[in-house]
């Protein structure tokens, strides 16, 4: 590290200092106390990027199969989007045991609810709200689960999206995409739903789904060119696919 | 009653010298005293049907009901004292979740009656506890296994039935399963059946008012546990009141 300066050498003088240390006094111990952790981490499965964007009566999110370790495309047919009840889905990415962790519990929620019988099922805003508490909560005893959410769906009829990343951090928004997602696709969708011109209806939202992960599987070196669709609208919830992207590589010419 | 007086019937935790534990015949008892309770397997699903007591009419229509949902894909009901029944209830949900934690996969039926039966009958085992005061019959249904239905007495032993009763009229009602070829029914005869049963035992002398609770699980529920749909609670519903009618025709002449 510093210049090829070895830091293993033995001490200047008996019990004195290493060279580039400071002198050790006795009784003055430096060392750690023990129960000292690293519990800080790192993603090690993961999930890439995560597209989902309002359109007029609903909600659609797109998320490729792939689960990567490290750079190799390790598991090449997972389901990274899900639908949770008849009106909300979410989409991950980051960390997938993280994700199949709370994978466990939300869907405990969903049997709860079934179990009570009065009709009464959980809301897209419910889940957001509460993924918000558990994902700061985990990243308050620095022991986060790395994932990247995102919660859609209908609230009383009213199309919700919302994100959650590893620290807790939450916003709403009409468009959102995690990953190289946010960089590649989230301009492609602005455009369209900014446009005052044509409102966007759920044809025309898969639609643009589908070329978002078009362009995904072009320039992000971690996606895969298999991917599914999750919707929400009036009809319910569905996830659609797997859907193959339609590969033309001849305007690869064009670049 | 014989055993009373004599000392024997004051602990769950002692046999009488001809060999029976009276604190859980007592048990079965309670169970006596509740609305008749049956269920019927059929072809491809189960319905568990219920007379269900009503002792005011100031309750509200839904309340004190006896049928609730384990999992997605597993029915209860219970015969006895509504209050422990909760608790078995609540007992069978914590086993289903925990099982789906470990395994990934929902409860077997199968092991779910075990567990259920070995939590009943360890409460026959100590003096500090009582016997709970219900009989419970689970009813599950998938394509792999095909319709599943389970009751548990008092004491803890189970059995496996094709069409089962307890309650009240547990015998009038038995009478009536036992006519029925079971393994052939689909399931609108199981609910017209279940229907026709329920008003047929229920004793409107002793017990004015009263409501029957259905619910199914079955293949064109997908699967699922749940309270029959209004439409399909009406076939039930007007087989019963039409059979009760016929029979009370009966009785004039």
């Amino acid at each position: 590290m510093f210049g090829g300066f070895d830091n293993s050498y033995s001490p200047m003088w008996h019990n004195g200092p290493k060279p580039g240390a400071f002198y050790n006094f006795p009784a003055t111990s430096t060392s750690s106390p023990k129960d000292e952790k690293q519990r800080d981490s790192q993603p090690i499965t993961t999930g890439s990027s995560v597209i989902a964007f309002k359109y007029d009566t609903g909600v659609v999110i797109s998320a490729d199969t792939l689960i990567s370790y490290g750079k190799l495309l390790r598991y090449r047919n997972v389901d990274r989007v899900f639908k949770v009840n008849d009106h909300t889905i979410i989409g991950v990415g980051g960390e997938y045991a993280d994700f199949q962790f709370i994978k466990k519990y939300i869907d405990q929620k969903v049997t709860e609810d079934y179990c009570y019988d009065d009709n009464l099922q959980l809301k897209p805003k419910s889940l957001f709200n509460w993924l918000t508490r558990v994902l700061y909560n985990k990243r308050c005893r620095f022991a986060p689960l790395w994932i990247d959410i995102v919660i859609g769906g209908l609230q009383d009829g009213v199309p919700f999206l919302g994100h959650v990343d590893h620290r807790g951090r939450a916003y709403e928004d009409a468009a959102i995409a995690t990953g190289y997602g946010k960089h590649l696709a989230l301009p492609l969708i602005r455009e369209k739903i900014e446009n005052q011109t044509e409102t966007l209806n759920a044809e025309r939202a898969v639609e643009l789904s589908k070329s978002c992960m078009e362009v995904l599987f072009y320039r992000d070196c971690q996606s895969y060119p298999q991917y599914k669709i999750a919707t929400c609208d009036g009809q319910g919830a569905r996830v659609d696919g797997p859907i193959n992207v339609a590969q033309n590589w001849e305007q690869a010419l064009n670049v | 009653m014989s055993s009373i007086g004599t000392g024997y019937d004051l602990s769950a935790s002692q046999f009488s010298p001809d060999g029976r534990v009276f604190q859980i015949d007592y048990a079965g008892k309670a169970v006596e005293q509740s609305g008749t309770l049956i269920g019927l397997r059929g072809k491809n699903g189960v319905v568990l049907a219920v007379e269900k007591i009503v002792r005011s009419p100031l309750y509200e229509e839904d309340s004190g009901s006896r049928i609730y949902s384990v999992d997605k894909h597993i029915g209860i009901a219970i015969a006895g004292l509504l209050a422990d029944g909760r608790q078995i209830v609540e007992t069978a949900r914590k086993e289903a979740l925990n099982y789906k934690q470990q395994f990934d996969r929902p409860i077997p039926i199968k092991v779910l009656n075990d567990r259920i039966s070995s939590f009943i009958h360890a409460y026959t085992l100590y003096s500090a506890v009582r016997p709970f005061g219900v009989s419970v019959i689970l009813a599950s249904y998938s394509p792999e296994t095909g319709p599943q239905m389970y009751m548990i007495e008092p004491s803890g032993s189970s059995y496996g039935y094709s069409g089962c009763a307890t309650g009240k009229a547990k015998q009038a009602a038995k009478t009536e399963i036992e006519k029925l070829k079971l393994a052939d029914m689909d399931i609108e005869e199981l609910i017209t059946q279940a229907g026709k049963i329920i008003y047929q035992v229920h004793d409107e002398l002793k017990d004015k008012l009263f409501k029957m609770e259905l619910s199914w699980v079955c293949e064109l529920s997908d699967g699922l546990h749940q309270i029959v749909p209004d439409e399909w609670y009406k076939k039930a519903y007007t087989a019963g009141v039409e059979s009760k009618r016929d029979d009370d025709s009966d009785n004039d002449i």
